[in-house]
């Protein structure tokens, strides 16, 4: 059997198909090169935990064959703190979206970040409310449109890894659904990396944003993500007047730092030696 | 069971201790006053028993960490207050839906809102029924002592494990901080036995002929768990028969097992005249009532007092009501309880609310004096 063949089977929820998500929506793409990323990671598929919170991606927990906690709006990285501290010998992927994480999650992003937890967080980030039919979320660009925001934002964005690293994540990265090969090497190094990390996954949302933004379609938003996007590596080379407007992909830092479960385990078990 | 030597134990503490003893290993909450006692003495105690306590960010995130907790495998406990308790109750009905055991203390203050955080209350006995959102079953104790607290904490985490369904101790300000003498096993006596993965190669996490244990996360079992009306397989469904099988199934399970849950207790008169029904520190008076007017005056008077409040204990009410005039309630807030109790005394008694809502206890002589105007 192929390698891609034996992935759906052992890793996907193949009976649950087909998905809820728009035709054109890159959940689908982010979602695969997670999968990707998992066989890539060599995980025991017993010891991976798969966390999502409230929106159209977390959706995709539902969709994957392990353990998956399909929590409330905002929360997933709470829950997960829970099993993760529970359970330290699991893999955790938190899969969330840019409002989900950013907006109503925001508390719980940043002190994720600060303990140094070691979950896997994947934003899938659409700049936009999808679910709830075109609200503006924290990761809309300013300008652009939302049902919300019929006139277009005022509100200035998050950088969301700036924010991460900020706040004492160890590992940011950021891919996008036009690249998915890149993605999921993205998402397998955070995965191998030891405490919070997170991969932001641009992903297009022809339906409730490209649409109402006069973006194209799925065709354009793709095409259009992978001309504005440039590598790290790529723009280490380049002068910052040549890097305006360009979003950088890779990994944007990866540092050591105590991860939060295994201190507290090392700690109480020092204690009681 | 050897039995410790007495000591001086607050009930916050006593409800700290009653969970270690009832296998909790896990404690994840928000500092609030009157409750922070129980999230310090477990941050004490976890660690000795190789537990984890984690002070979290923000209430919603302690109730979050302590499902997951729970889902991986762990008895978990969470510790709040009035405006914490309203935090809470989104994830707590998430709980409630996704058949996670879990147990949520809640230290009554005087509210509404900020109000006023150091005085007693009993205002959130209706919050504690339909604080969270949609047509759920609920299981809440409210504990009249310090060593009520610590056997009906023991009972909260079996009952929870056991059912699957969060359960919620209301205890208020007066018996949180209150002293007492307690005698406390060493080690506790109700013990369940400890969550398996050993389970039947077709179990379901949502089997539909019935209660099945929790299989925790990571043993190869692969389900999903969700906020989301599921099938016995934990997968959304919307379609109407499996929402309504669903929901019947969360509400059933408490029929069933109304048994061990109910915990009510009747001191005073055979044949009563009077009664009072109250619970949590108002039983306190209501006790010293009692015993003026029926172990020293013999007079017709009992106290039933509810150590289970919510699933409301119905029977018991419509037999009490068949035998007296009256039903007194007494209660720190401004009539909650009382309501349910006129509900089931079905016009056969007349109740009678006897409320107080300036952050002191209802004393003993307030209650007095409205039993003597019946019994005249």
């Amino acid at each position: 059997m192929a390698v891609i063949e034996q992935l759906t089977q052992d890793f996907l929820r193949t009976k649950k198909l087909p998905h809820i998500w728009c035709p054109g929506c890159g959940n689908g793409i982010v979602t695969a090169a997670l999968v990707r990323a998992i066989e890539r990671a060599d995980f025991d598929q017993k010891d991976v935990v798969i966390v999502s919170g409230i929106g159209c991606s977390s959706r995709a927990a539902g969709y994957l064959n392990f353990n998956t906690l399909h929590t409330t709006h905002g929360r997933a990285l709470a829950f997960a703190t829970g099993l993760k501290m529970a359970r330290p010998e699991l893999k955790l992927f938190v899969i969330m979206g840019d409002g989900d994480c950013s907006a109503i999650g925001g508390n719980h992003f940043i002190h994720s970040a600060r303990r140094n937890i070691d979950l896997n967080a994947v934003i899938v980030n659409n700049h936009i409310y999808g679910m709830t039919g075109g609200q503006h979320s924290p990761l809309t660009p300013v300008g652009k449109k939302a049902t919300t925001a019929p006139r277009g934002t005022l509100e200035r964005e998050f950088d969301l890894l700036k924010l991460a690293r900020g706040a004492g994540a160890t590992f940011g990265a950021r891919g996008i659904a036009a690249q998915p090969r890149q993605l999921e090497q993205l998402i397998a190094r955070a995965a191998k990396h030891k405490g919070f990390s997170v991969v932001e996954a641009l992903s297009p949302c022809p339906i409730a944003y490209g649409r109402r933004n006069k973006l194209g379609g799925a065709v354009e938003m793709l095409r259009e993500m992978k001309d504005s996007s440039i590598s790290v590596e790529k723009a280490s080379s380049m002068d910052t007047s040549e890097l305006e407007d360009k979003t950088l992909t890779g990994v944007l830092f990866s540092e050591e730092a105590p991860e939060f479960s295994e201190e507290y385990h090392k700690s109480i078990n020092k204690e009681n030696a | 069971m050897p039995e410790s030597k007495p000591v001086l134990m607050q009930g916050n503490e006593a409800c700290a201790v009653g969970a270690i003893h009832a296998g909790v290993r896990f404690y994840a909450g928000y500092p609030i006053t009157p409750s922070t006692e129980v999230a310090e003495q477990m941050a004490a105690r976890l660690p000795d028993v190789g537990g984890v306590f984690i002070q979290m960010e923000d209430e919603i995130a302690g109730m979050a960490a302590v499902i997951g907790a729970s889902i991986g495998g762990l008895r978990a406990i969470t510790a709040t207050s009035g405006p914490g308790f309203s935090l809470k109750q989104e994830n707590f009905g998430y709980a409630i839906m996704a058949e996670i055991p879990c147990v949520v203390v809640n230290v009554q203050r005087m509210g509404p809102s900020t109000g006023v955080p150091t005085a007693p209350a009993q205002g959130d006995m209706m919050q504690a029924r339909w604080g969270t959102h949609g047509d759920h079953p609920v299981i809440a104790f409210s504990p009249a002592s310090v060593y009520e607290t610590y056997y009906l904490t023991i009972a909260a985490v079996n009952l929870s494990q056991k059912l699957r369904q969060p359960v919620l101790i209301m205890l208020d300000e007066v018996i949180g901080h209150m002293r007492e003498k307690v005698s406390i096993p060493e080690t506790g006596k109700l013990m369940v036995e400890k969550s398996s993965s050993n389970v039947p190669s077709d179990w379901k996490p949502y089997d539909e002929k019935g209660l099945t244990p929790l299989v925790p996360f990571g043993f190869g079992h692969y389900y999903h768990v969700t906020g989301l009306f599921h099938d016995q397989y934990g997968f959304p469904t919307g379609d109407p028969l499996q929402v309504e099988r669903s929901l019947d199934r969360i509400h059933d399970k408490l029929k069933k097992y109304r048994d061990e849950i109910m915990f009510t207790n009747y001191i005073g008169h055979k044949e009563p005249r009077v009664a009072i029904v109250t619970y949590g520190c108002t039983v306190r008076s209501a006790r010293a009532v009692v015993k003026k007017a029926y172990w020293q005056n013999r007079l017709p008077v009992g106290l039933l007092s509810l150590q289970t409040v919510w699933p409301f204990p119905d029977k018991e009410i419509e037999a009490l009501a068949e035998q007296v005039d009256v039903i007194i309630v007494p209660e720190m807030n401004m009539g909650q309880i009382v309501g349910e109790v006129e509900r089931y005394a079905r016009g056969k008694a007349e109740v009678v609310p006897l409320n107080r809502y300036d952050g002191e206890m209802i004393n003993p002589d307030q209650i007095s004096e409205e039993v003597g105007r019946w019994l005249s």
